[in-house]
């Protein structure tokens, strides 16, 4: 169906791949496990990496325009079907799951590489990733599955234009500037977060969603070497930078005393 | 140690941050009894690689091509792939920009043998760190938005690369030499229009910035704990009374509750006031690098983990909407000088 002309005439539909990671959910206590090397996975609850969240909405919203399918694909335990359905119900046609219960241990590479062997059949027009993930945070993987599946990419991008096989995107640069390029399809980019707001999932979304295709890959089956090239030796609790002085009792009390200690000891108001 | 640090700049201008990683590679040299080797990449900065040649460091490479005029990640990483595997560093160190999160993972992944299926090389970026302990470099970065701190390592062979975050180090202790400069290398690089598939456009700046808050003294900055746009004149309020401005984290800006250019962080402002007060603001990364050298911070907020404490002078843990009605009363009772 790739690079066919939709019906309605607006172009070439395209066919995309979103990567949608499961991370902690932003209010969950966080507690380190034993061994040190990672948080404690079994009290907390998960969500949608929001950063994949802006991506995911993007995509639907090229395919709203453009014709085409989206697929949604995420990689970790069983846990992160939850996360795939989740994007099925806002509208993507089907799911790839990449199963590794201890995808935690993966470098970015050794991810990149998982993903890049597990949809290498899929050819995908448009692959799109957020800009980060909230747990670990490199923001490596959509430029390293560029480089793996020999495509263009760009990164943190705040506009997508679709003109006959081409894109047009606006990609953020710091302190404020942005700078238009274009490069052709088939390609990956990564999402700034909001770029727009995404959708929640309708009644009917979460219903058709039950009859879409979830693919379940295991990622050992799949011809990854295991080898990394770094690890994680420990986490923990930062040390504090600063000492901060808490200011306790009643909001009152605590506002008074607080505009005291500006007044007297910082000498800042 | 080998070190290869990666300079960055745009049109002849510097970016300063390459400083701060240069300040790093000096100390990671000293430590390790190593040398450095500084790359300036694109077209017309010969200027660049000779004042860089004024700083501490072994020798300065310079790579100009027409087709690096203007950053592309393809031209980016063919060229310094070729230098990389004439220079053979132990260690390539960048500055944790934009810039280099489009193209450090991809020149990473392509080097080492039979890339980039089999061979290819970590990078280990955003550090705000390292140690050297016992022989080996510990490379400190955050996780879980700055909620928890890792050690990390690189496992493989070298050549390792990694990234610092702004101001992990200061740019003004770089040391600089005494009088003579380094010698400047020319390095040639084979590069084809073809190789490259992006089309740099025009580069411009989004609406005139309205509100230059790098010189307001007090910042009143607002984060996700706000809620919702109805509140904002609350801390407008309190913004006005302090003889401040009103800033703002990322998301704020992106639900468009505060113009674009009221915000601070990595891809905002960045700010030093005297005072820098955040409310309901949790301190991921990517705030903390636009506020953190503000000369005072407090910072209100209902989680008494939020990583925002860990830079705050004063803290208060509770609700910003009872603490800043408190703080307005307070202070229309005996206004702030």
């Amino acid at each position: 169906m790739r690079r066919c002309s939709s019906s309605d005439g607006k172009g070439a539909s395209v066919k995309i791949g979103v990567c949608v990671k499961q991370v902690p959910a932003k209010d969950a206590p966080l507690a380190i496990a034993e061994g040190g090397t990672w948080i404690r996975e079994s009290d907390i609850g998960f969500e949608m990496n929001e950063p994949d969240s802006f991506a995911l909405e993007e995509a639907l919203r090229l395919k709203e325009k453009h014709g085409g399918e989206v697929v949604a694909i995420s990689m970790g335990p069983d846990r992160v079907k939850q996360t795939i359905k989740e994007a099925l119900a806002k509208g993507a046609e089907r799911g790839i799951h990449v199963l590794d219960a201890e995808f935690y241990k993966l470098d970015p590479l050794g991810s990149a590489r998982s993903i890049a062997a597990a949809i290498k059949g899929e050819n995908f027009d448009l692959i799109l990733t957020g800009l980060q993930s909230d747990d670990q945070g490199f923001g490596q993987t959509g430029v390293l599955l560029a480089e793996l599946l020999g495509r263009p990419h760009a990164t943190i991008i705040m506009a997508i234009e679709v003109i006959d096989g081409r894109m047009k995107l606006k990609r953020e640069l710091e302190a404020g500037w942005f700078q238009w390029v274009e490069l052709p399809l088939p390609a990956v980019i990564t999402i700034q977060s909001g770029i727009n707001k995404p959708r929640y999932a309708t009644l009917k979304g979460i219903m058709a969603a039950k009859k879409k295709e979830i693919a379940t890959v295991e990622r050992g089956s799949l011809g990854v070497p295991d080898s990394r090239t770094q690890q994680i030796e420990r986490i923990y609790v930062p040390q504090k930078a600063k000492k901060t002085e808490f200011i306790t009792g009643s909001p009152k009390e605590a506002a008074a005393a607080l505009i005291e200690k500006l007044r007297h000891e910082a000498r800042v108001i | 140690m080998k070190i290869l640090l990666i300079t960055e700049q745009r049109g002849g201008k510097w970016n300063n941050i390459s400083f701060e990683t240069l300040a790093a590679s000096q100390q990671i040299a000293q430590q390790t009894k190593g040398t450095i080797s500084g790359v300036v990449i694109g077209k017309g900065v010969g200027a660049l690689a000779n004042e860089l040649a004024g700083y501490q460091l072994d020798d300065v490479v310079l790579i100009e091509h027409d087709l690096l005029a203007e950053y592309t990640p393809d031209g980016y990483c063919i060229a310094l792939r070729q230098v990389i595997e004439n220079a053979k560093p132990d260690l390539i160190l960048l500055p944790h920009t934009y810039q280099v999160r489009d193209f450090a993972p991809k020149l990473a992944a392509s080097l080492g043998e039979s890339a980039p299926s089999k061979g290819g090389k970590g990078m280990i970026g955003d550090c705000i760190a390292y140690r050297y302990e016992n022989g080996k470099l510990v490379f400190v970065r955050q996780m879980f938005q700055g909620r928890t701190a890792a050690d990390v390592v690189f496992t493989g062979e070298p050549p390792w690369i990694a990234s610092f975050q702004s101001a992990a180090f200061r740019g003004d202790t770089a040391a600089k030499r005494a009088s003579d400069k380094a010698e400047v290398k020319s390095a040639s690089v084979e590069l084809k229009p073809e190789q490259i598939r992006t089309r740099p456009l025009e580069l411009f700046r989004e609406a005139k910035q309205a509100v230059d808050l790098t010189q307001a003294p007090i910042l009143v900055s607002v984060g996700r704990g706000i809620k919702a746009p109805e509140n904002i004149p609350m801390a407008e309020k309190l913004a006005k009374l302090l003889g401040g401005e009103v800033s703002a984290s990322r998301p704020i800006c992106d639900e468009g509750w505060l113009p674009m250019d009221r915000q601070i962080g990595s891809s905002g402002q960045t700010v030093v006031p005297k005072l820098y007060l955040a409310l309901g603001i949790s301190g991921a990364i990517q705030h903390v690098v636009g506020m953190k050298g503000s000369r005072t911070i407090v910072a209100i907020n209902k989680d008494q983990n939020a990583p925002i404490f860990e830079i705050a002078d004063y803290g208060i843990v509770g609700d910003l909407f009872e603490i800043v009605p408190a703080l307005i009363e307070e202070l229309e009772k005996a206004p702030a000088n």
